[in-house]
């Protein structure tokens, strides 16, 4: 009989593997289609902010009570994780709880730490749900909010819940089960927090408590493995994601857009400032970002590692004042055009070409313009993003490829050009400011 | 000292010397052309004067850096701004920079390098700050801000982009003002909504204007006077305060102004 859970653990494990590999090729190869990207800056200092950041969690603590509630769900995240490699081991040798003997006491300590990590996580879940349905907290409202994106949020933190209720339910019943002497049922020591669910079943008989147990161990790992796939389609993938990001992210001051060399090359040869016998500028495919492809992959990644929370549109002027633009949509249509993309590619459908682009399918111009550069955004990120780089992006492709920019743009561009200032006052009047002061009549 | 001769040499002026003044003061577009602007202009010129700096301004020389067509997508034009401007920078050698505009200090000190100029560019209220603490200007008692509550506005391109956010606070405190913060402030502060190009369009539909918003954080702290240190910040809060009728009540006035008016310049 045994052979058959350790079989059926094999073939659902593999599936699950398999899915899995899928989809990070899957998300590898669509982030690849982004631009070839330079990461500034040294390693180490990457490096720090990668641990400091991502693993940190530093930016979290900007608003202290969803920070700590969200450390507990990481540091739970982390190391029940541990548990879960028992739980592979045990589920392919057909083994029970095979670190318990090597351990011995320091597996009850253990234990009781899993233990304590999964009521913290049950309690945060919990405490995320409430906020994120009852007390309506205005981030979580926002139209892109809409449908799945919610939905997404509500299932992960249920699957929690559940998962972590498992966890406790299945201790209990092994420690009942411990207590009579069923043979397979290691010692464990005495695990605090299960212990209080013992009373609930201790009236059961030794068959139903196996199967209690069984269940809840088998109810678990395939919830941790349908987590795994699930993820890879969901805002979760911050869980991964935010340290590569976090270690790729820019280093330089947030004021600092960077140079377009394209651009540098071109405007070089108008001026007649290249060597004489350097190579022409090469063929510009495109300047700015009409799609996907057209961002860098770190834009992309940004995309991918996103997880909803809203803090960059909270703290938007745009969007605090009724405009249509929220940076945390910029991220998700990124994310959805490319998921589109990727599927059509995979299903031998014309990919890219299929008549729509990120601009104008997904984003509007109404958006893109409204943006006021102020980094908010940016700096609200806990994961580091920065969607001003996809917006400054887009107002380049709007303006150098397409002449689209509004009106008073298209006047303002011209006043510099011609006046050398954005408004038209004649250049040769630039310095009358100074006339009352070396003659002071007042 | 108001008797006192004030002087605003030329680059062009200095090399003809064959001198070079310590200091560039980069006006901007802005302090140049718009009329409240240039009050901040000429304050700081008197101030330049009464410190005894070594300064130059490029006069009829200078350009707009290209930032706001930079921002608004242009790159094209900003490129050739820049480069041009570096052409004339470099011709005069200019090594330290000083700017009212924190959109003309963006710039050159962050964007002009990728373009092959490099410059040490500060922001007036830093350069005012190194003043006061130099002992170059000195604070004159009690006057006129004196226990007068003066909150201060962050300017994005300032406080987020460079993270200068002590430079503007000290020079307000050195006053004996009492500053007063706004709920939203430093890395929260809120845009005066004319960064990134917006000030040259009319905004997108919303429900409400950003200046406006800006204004009632103004207003929450119950100061009579907001300092800034931006042309866009000044004109997009002096329009929010007009909107809410406060203009009688409350000031809006640039750091340097702030100096100028303790110093009776
Ligand atoms: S930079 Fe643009 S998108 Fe980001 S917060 Fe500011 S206005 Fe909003
Ligand atoms: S971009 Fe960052 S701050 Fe905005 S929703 Fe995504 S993760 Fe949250």
């Amino acid at each position: 009989m045994d052979y058959i859970q350790q079989i059926l653990f094999l073939i659902i494990a593999g599936v699950a593997g398999y899915l899995l590999f899928g989809r990070v090729v899957q998300i590898r190869s669509n982030i690849k289609m982004g631009k070839d990207f330079e990461p500034s800056g040294d390693k180490s200092t990457r490096f720090k902010n990668m641990v400091l950041v991502a693993f940190g969690q530093q930016k979290m603590f900007k608003k202290i009570i969803p920070a700590v509630l969200h450390l507990f769900v990481y540091v739970g995240f982390l190391v029940i994780n541990l548990e879960v490699l028992e739980f592979v081991i045990d589920g392919v040798a057909g083994t029970h709880r095979i670190f318990a003997p090597y351990l011995g006491s320091f597996y009850t300590v253990l234990m009781n730490i899993f233990e304590f990590l999964a009521v913290m996580v049950l309690i945060s879940c919990l405490v995320f749900l409430i906020r994120r349905n009852v007390l309506k907290i205005d981030r979580f409202k926002k139209i892109e909010m809409n449908g799945w994106p919610a939905l997404d949020a509500n299932l992960i933190l249920i699957t929690e819940v559940v998962l972590m209720f498992a966890i406790l339910k299945m201790n209990a019943a092994d420690q009942i089960l411990q207590s009579r002497g069923v043979a397979h049922y290691t010692d464990t020591g005495f695990l605090f927090f299960s212990a209080h669910f013992i009373p609930l079943m201790d009236n059961f008989s030794d068959g139903t408590l196996v199967f209690v147990e069984r269940a809840a161990w088998w109810f678990h790992i395939l919830g941790i493995l349908a987590f795994a796939v699930y993820v890879t389609y969901s805002k979760h993938l911050h869980i991964f994601l935010a340290f590569p990001n976090t270690y790729f992210a820019k280093l330089s001051v947030k004021g600092h857009a960077d140079n377009m060399d394209a651009v540098t090359n071109e405007v070089k040869s108008m001026l007649g400032m290249l060597p004489a016998d350097a190579a022409p500028p090469a063929e510009i495919s495109r300047f700015g970002a009409k799609d996907f492809n057209d961002l860098s992959w770190k834009n992309l990644m940004d995309a991918y590692t996103c997880t909803e929370c809203g803090r960059c549109t909270q703290q938007c002027p745009a969007n605090i004042t009724g405009k249509k633009l929220s940076p945390r949509k910029i991220m998700m249509d990124t994310r959805d055009r490319m998921e589109e993309v990727g599927k059509n590619i995979k299903a031998g459908n014309k990919g890219l070409d299929d008549g729509k682009s990120l601009l104008g399918d997904y984003i509007t111009k109404e958006e893109i313009n409204a943006c006021t550069s102020c980094n908010a955004c940016v700096e609200a990120c806990p994961v580091m993003i920065n969607p001003l780089d996809i917006i400054l992006e887009m107002r380049r492709y709007i303006a150098m490829e397409e002449s689209g920019s509004p009106q008073s743009w298209n006047v303002m561009f011209q006043n510099v050009e011609t006046s050398f200032s954005p408004w038209k006052f004649a250049p040769t009047d630039r310095f009358n400011w100074s006339e009352d002061l070396k003659n002071p009549k007042n | 000292m108001s008797d006192m001769e004030i002087k605003v040499p030329t680059m062009a002026e200095y090399m003809a010397k064959g001198e070079a003044p310590d200091v560039l003061f980069w006006v901007g577009c802005a302090g140049s052309y718009d009329d409240r602007y240039k009050k901040v202009t000429k304050a700081f010129v008197k101030i330049l004067n009464a410190a005894k700096i070594k300064f130059a301004v490029l006069g009829t020389e200078e350009t707009c850096t290209g930032d706001p067509a930079r921002r608004a997508g242009n790159e094209f034009l900003f490129q050739m701004q820049a480069m041009a401007n570096i052409q004339v920078l470099d011709g005069y050698q200019v090594k330290k920079i000083v700017t009212a505009c924190p959109h003309c200090f963006n710039t050159l000190k962050n964007e002009y390098p990728d373009l092959g100029g490099n410059y040490d560019v500060i922001h007036h209220s830093t350069f005012l700050q190194e003043l006061i603490d130099s002992g170059q200007v000195v604070i004159a008692d009690g006057k006129p801000f004196k226990g007068k509550k003066i909150t201060f506005h962050d300017s994005c391109y300032l406080g987020r982009a460079n993270d200068v956010y002590q430079a503007p606070r000290s020079v307000i405190e050195s006053l004996d003002a009492e500053l007063v913060e706004m709920k939203r402030c430093k890395t929260n502060g809120l845009c005066c909504g004319a960064g990134g190009a917006q000030m040259f369009k009319e905004p997108e539909e919303g429900n409400k204007d950003i200046n406006v918003e800006r204004t009632e954080d103004v207003l929450e702290t119950g100061s009579k006077i907001v300092a800034s240190g931006c042309p866009f910040c000044l004109t997009m809060l002096s329009d929010g305060i007009k909107n809410k009728n406060k203009e009688n009540e409350i000031e809006v006035l640039d750091i340097a102004e702030l100096i100028a008016k303790n110093q009776q310049l």
